[in-house]
């Protein structure tokens, strides 16, 4: 089991880059740039609210888990 | 642990489960009154003023909450949680109140909206700030190996409150004309809530602290930073991450599909009538509140885990079918219309613009008033569908809503035991209340915008399906959750603090 939480770590890591270029260049920006003024804040909220915790918040949850962090501990 | 009885926790859920309730009343009622507060303090032809409203319904709901978690959790850690929670309710209750009392944008201009943004905001700080505290004061009141039930209570709070907001809501338009709600009946549900703070207020001035957290400040063991050593020691720091993208991530979007989005899916894709759809949820609600207690009650006899991965499972699996029987039940092309009935009327307003009115009824009784509106200035044109359900129609979605709330119940009536049996007395507010308002109000807040994005996307791609694409937002959101869950978390919470 140890073995999996630290393989699927690696997962977490790709997961959150995917992540930040989805939130950034699919959802952030176009809405940024949008003349909407709901699309405006929409588009702050995920350039500056969402994307920093997926990015920061998973991306260092994977790199626990690839250092084996969450491993279970043998008594 | 604790040597509460059961008369003594009974009164201690009475008043922490009060005052959530009514902290939760408070944030839905400005959600539920959304359109008339947008006409009195926001008028749309004002650029600025739209720009406050869109702010004020995002940014309370989102960005302030977790903030009013790490300051209300913060406090809550170094003085006591008694005091903290009282401090919440007397800001959401007095924000809450003050709403209901702005004189309108026509009345006093600009200051209208940024008043009514401000208070919005502080209505988030104090939400932060209320939830944990209430959970971690239940749980370190109950009894060994029944913190999961006790704490179920407060997991009603956001539903119960919901509930009564569309009541008290419907009860105030019942007793008022159409004319007087619209004119200052709207402010009566705001109004209705510093009773409610007061009476609530009471009865938590009475209240002991925390026997647990009085035994920590006795001790000399209280924390002087939580922030910094719940986010800034890597041991604590790992736990609120698993107990973010491990479980209030996948519950967050899971707690605002089954409430928010179905919702929002029934007037605004299905175009059901407004009042018909307050009420069948108001019913879905009403059944599905008393599994909370039951699935808090079961997550102490099988453990949290299991319980809120099955609702996150379950939610996943079965939620592409349940909105697509759920459309099915409005689509008129699966109807027989009685054409004898159909009529159009058409007629000119006193500024030119032509309102034309179709009229459908179909053997099921389910009637379908299309209103079109030419502007006299030929710029643009407006058009609007209302479906009224048959009674059979109306129970199929009673149902189908309740499966949702059911799936909620599963996720979210465990989470607050799961969440404060994770961190160490000294710093359990604050290290609790973050991961549980960024699951909810970040990940859950933001569902309605990007499920809607989602299928405005799709609609204009001509999908035929385009209808069920908002949900693949919560879809993955609930299966990464649901996978770090299965795998980090463990069933038997070896590092049960309590």
């Amino acid at each position: 089991m140890n073995t999996i939480k630290q393989a699927l770590g690696i997962l977490w890591v790709i997961l959150a880059v995917a992540a930040a270029y989805f939130c950034v260049f699919e959802f952030g920006l176009p809405k940024l740039l949008s003349d909407q003024q709901d699309d405006l804040v929409f588009g702050i909220i995920i350039l500056f609210i969402l994307t920093p915790l997926i990015v920061l918040g998973l991306g260092t949850f994977g790199y626990f888990a690839v250092i084996g962090e969450y491993n279970n501990k043998r008594k | 642990m604790s040597k509460t009885s059961t008369k003594g926790i009974w009164k201690v859920i009475s008043a922490s489960s009060m005052g959530t309730m009514i902290e939760w009343y408070d944030f839905y009622i400005f959600g539920s009154l959304a359109v008339v507060i947008s006409t009195k303090f926001f008028p749309s032809d004002n650029p600025t003023a739209a720009f406050l409203s869109t702010l004020a319904t995002f940014a309370a709901g989102f960005v302030v909450r977790p903030f009013g978690a790490l300051f209300f959790g913060r406090l809550g850690d170094i003085i006591g949680r008694k005091y903290t929670f009282m401090a919440t309710l007397l800001l959401m209750g007095g924000s809450t109140f003050l709403i209901g009392c702005i004189p309108s944008y026509e009345t006093i201009g600009f200051m209208a909206p940024l008043l009514v943004l401000i208070l919005r905001l502080l209505q988030g700080l104090a939400l932060g700030g209320e939830y944990g505290g209430a959970a971690t004061y239940v749980a370190e009141h109950a009894p060994v190996g029944q913190k999961g039930y006790w704490t179920s209570w407060i997991q009603t709070t956001a539903t119960v409150g919901l509930f009564i907001s569309l009541m008290v809501i419907l009860a105030t338009k019942n007793v008022l004309s159409a004319e007087a709600f619209d004119s200052w009946g709207w402010r009566v549900p705001f109004w209705v809530s510093i009773v409610m703070v007061g009476v609530s207020y009471l009865i938590r001035k009475n209240m002991d602290e925390s026997p647990v957290f009085a035994k920590a400040k006795k001790e000399g063991t209280t924390s002087t930073n939580p922030l910094k050593e719940s986010f800034g020691n890597r041991y604590n720091l790992k736990f609120v991450l698993l107990a973010l993208f491990g479980a209030t991530m996948g519950q967050g979007v899971v707690w605002y599909t089954g409430q928010f989005y179905a919702m929002s899916f029934m007037k605004t894709v299905m175009n059901i009538d407004s009042s018909q759809v307050d009420s069948l949820l108001g019913i879905a609600l009403l059944l599905g509140t008393p599994f909370f207690i039951v699935f808090g009650w079961l997550s102490d006899k099988v453990g949290r885990k299991y319980i809120m991965m099955s609702g996150m499972l379950l939610a996943i699996l079965f939620y592409r079918p349940i909105y697509k029987m759920m459309y099915n039940t409005t689509d008129v092309s699966y109807k027989t219309e009685i054409v004898e009935q159909t009529s159009q009327n058409v007629e000119r307003t006193q500024n030119n613009d032509i309102i034309t009115t179709l009229s459908k009824t179909y053997t099921d009784g389910t009637s379908y008033i299309e209103k079109k509106t030419d502007f006299a200035d030929k710029k643009k044109s407006q058009s609007s569908i209302t479906i009224n359900i048959n009674s059979a129609d109306e129970w199929t979605l009673i149902f189908l809503v309740f499966i949702q709330v059911l799936f909620v119940t599963m996720v979210y009536g465990p989470i607050a035991a799961f969440l404060v049996e994770m961190f160490p007395t000294k710093i359990r507010y604050t290290s609790m209340s973050l991961p549980y308002h960024v699951g909810n109000g970040i990940f859950g807040g933001l569902l309605p915008a990007i499920s809607t994005y989602f299928v405005t996307h799709s609609k204009a791609a001509g999908k035929s399906d385009f209808y069920l694409d908002g949900l693949w937002y919560p879809i993955i959101i609930a299966s990464i959750c649901f996978v770090i869950g299965m795998v980090y978390i463990d069933n038997k919470n070896k590092i049960n603090h309590l």
